[in-house]
């Protein structure tokens, strides 16, 4: 019985992140297709060579009907199979693991920034900052992971190629053997005198174990093709409702009290106009993988979710700048703090990226 | 996977289960799982390479254990024992979608729980365990049907054939067709008392909901204070419905004086 550890243990961390339709299909493939190849069908496959007979003496026909007639075994195929249809998993899988590296790196550094605000000095923007990529990049949001930008299209990604490789084994499966196993086989091939009739051992059992593995493929495909749309319908939901709140807030500005000390966003009051630019500049400047995934519209719209989440929350949220510094100057400011990379080029590979 | 992996996968269940539903999975774990393993693959490992036909005749056996044996014993237990264990994980999956709608709940309401306790079997989960229970049995008593109907429990110690290319009608021979017989009726046995477990459990589910509802329905008739409890609502809702109820009786009291 082959050892599916390895690939058992990668696909449970990728439990904890998928949705209710992904683990559904992690089960399904662990259950119905992993533990009955390694259970029930491989003891069934056990003997196919050693009881595949040919009714003829001739040394080497057997051997070489085998081997016309059962190009890749049933067993080999199905493994096959799955590896290729779990890799996609993976790869979710490794984005995940990514933006956790990343935004564990964000924690160490807002560590670093608290201990330094702690002595006294002042490092507000600096940490405000911070908060912003951690909100952007940001995994879990109550406990669901947060489906949007980058790891969006990757979920989006992965359920395709999962249907794709699907398709093309049940396809390839079908070329080859068809969906049924005939008792008797007929070869004629050298060294086989003539035409030789050949004898499967168990073809009535391995044709229900084939049609069992086929009603699991096509479960599977199902439960993606079911995914898909979800995934599609409720990310176009969530886009229709933003730009619903967006159109309200701004159709109820009022002007915030004078006497603020620092700009801060209340209940009912409009936002400051640089406010929103802050945040987009300091986005459109940061180098990153997942700054290419977002567009300018996604970007002022999850700033202005952040602002309405934080009313809703009914947080107040403030931006301590100095009083007298124009906006001008903040940005610049901010720009001279932090050392930006010249180049927004981010498909390359850096060395510090994840490790899996 | 393996038989071992199925059963870390399972180990979650039985504290969602009630008394008989851990009797259940032991009884499934050590009669039948582990007989499986250690027995019976080893009685059935020589199947096909023993059953030895009278004749010369190339592909005859191979033709006859084929029309005799459509499927092996072996692989029906095997695919029983997943089949039937699979329906728990449905409420596993239950309990962890109360627990998550549980953690939203307090996250918007600042530590106030709307699950008292998200595994305790009211509302929907106890209608999704009697389910499982249900597919259980049902899995169970499909399974042992197509045993009966393939095999009658029966394994004679010869079978005639006379399937092509046999040339005539040959005797095929079995391997060990007695000790086969004695571990069949085992495993008739363990699936039937499985699906007796089953059905009592089913009952005992039942009885209980009976007998809370005929109680709830006697104190309503006789004390007069009663507030109806929603059966639907949870149990921290109920029981601040109930506070909310005693507070304005007791005002109420408090208001003439």
């Amino acid at each position: 019985m082959g050892d599916w550890s390895a690939l058992g243990k990668l696909l449970d961390k990728v439990q904890a992140y998928s949705t209710a339709g992904g683990k559904v299909w992690l089960s399904v493939l662990f259950i119905f297709r992993i533990l009955v190849l390694g259970t029930a069908v491989e003891s069934a496959w056990g003997d196919e060579q050693s009881a595949f007979k040919c009714n003829t003496l001739q040394p080497g026909c057997e051997n070489v009907c085998y081997d016309k007639s059962f190009p890749i075994s049933h067993v080999r195929f199905w493994v096959l199979q799955i590896i290729f249809v779990s890799m996609p998993t993976l790869l979710y899988l490794s984005h995940i693991v990514f933006l956790m590296h990343k935004e564990e790196k964000l924690n160490k550094k807002e560590e670093k920034l608290r201990d330094i605000q702690s002595k006294g000095e002042d490092v507000d923007v600096l940490l405000r900052k911070i908060e912003i990529k951690k909100f952007k990049y940001g995994l879990e949001d109550r406990g669901k992971i947060k489906m949007r930008g980058g790891i969006f299209y990757t979920y989006i990604m992965s359920i395709v190629l999962k249907s794709i490789f699907e398709v093309v084994f049940l396809l390839i499966q079908w070329h080859l053997y068809g969906f049924t196993l005939s008792a008797v086989y007929t070869c004629q091939k050298f060294p086989c005198p003539h035409k030789v009739d050949c004898f499967l051992s168990r073809p009535t059992e391995k044709t229900v174990f084939i049609i069992f593995m086929l009603v699991v493929s096509l479960v599977s495909l199902a439960l993606n093709v079911f995914e898909f749309f979800y995934v599609i319908l409720k990310r176009m939901k969530d886009q229709i409702r933003e730009s619903a709140k967006n159109f309200e807030s701004a159709c109820n500005i009022k002007p915030c009290p004078r006497n603020l000390s620092s700009y801060g966003y209340y209940n009912d009051c409009s936002a400051p106009a640089p406010v929103p630019n802050l945040g987009y500049n300091l986005d459109t400047g940061d180098k990153s993988n997942s700054s290419d995934n977002y567009d300018k519209q996604a970007n002022e719209q999850n700033w202005t979710n952040y602002s309405t989440e934080q009313n809703q929350l009914g947080q107040t949220q403030r931006f301590p700048y100095p009083e007298k510094v124009t906006l001008g100057k903040d940005l610049l400011l901010l720009k001279e703090l932090e050392p930006r990379p010249s180049s927004r080029a981010s498909s390359r590979a850096r060395p510090d990226d994840l490790d899996i | 996977m393996n038989w071992m992996s199925l059963q870390v996968l399972l180990g979650g269940v039985s504290q969602y289960s009630t008394a008989f539903g851990r009797v259940w999975l032991s009884v499934v774990f050590v009669f039948r799982v582990l007989v499986f393993v250690v027995a019976i693959q080893q009685v059935w490992n020589d199947e096909q390479k023993d059953f030895i036909c009278n004749t010369a005749q190339p592909g005859c056996a191979n033709v006859c254990y084929n029309k005799f044996f459509p499927i092996s014993h072996v692989r029906l237990w095997a695919l029983q024992i997943i089949f039937v264990t699979c329906p728990s994980l449905m409420v596993v999956a239950h309990v962890k979608y109360r627990e998550m709608k549980d953690e939203k709940y307090i996250t918007l309401h600042k530590g106030d729980h709307l699950y008292v306790n998200p595994g305790k079997k009211r509302g929907g989960l106890w209608y999704t365990y009697i389910l499982s229970l249900m597919f259980k049995a049902g899995f169970d008593a499909g399974f042992l049907y197509i045993l009966y109907f393939l095999y009658h429990f029966d394994m004679p110690n010869v079978t005639k054939c006379t399937e092509e290319p046999c040339p005539n009608t040959v005797d095929c021979y079995i391997s060990r067709p007695t000790e086969k017989k004695i571990f069949t009726l085992f495993m008739v046995v363990s699936s039937s008392v499985c699906i007796f477990m089953c059905i009592c459990e089913i009952f005992y589910l039942i009885n209980n909901k009976v007998r809370k509802f005929l109680r709830k329905r006697r104190d309503r008739i006789t004390d007069s204070n009663y507030r109806r409890v929603d059966p639907t609502a949870s149990s921290t809702q109920n029981l601040s419905n109930l506070e909310k109820a005693k507070a304005a009786a007791e005002e109420k009291e408090s208001e003439p004086t």
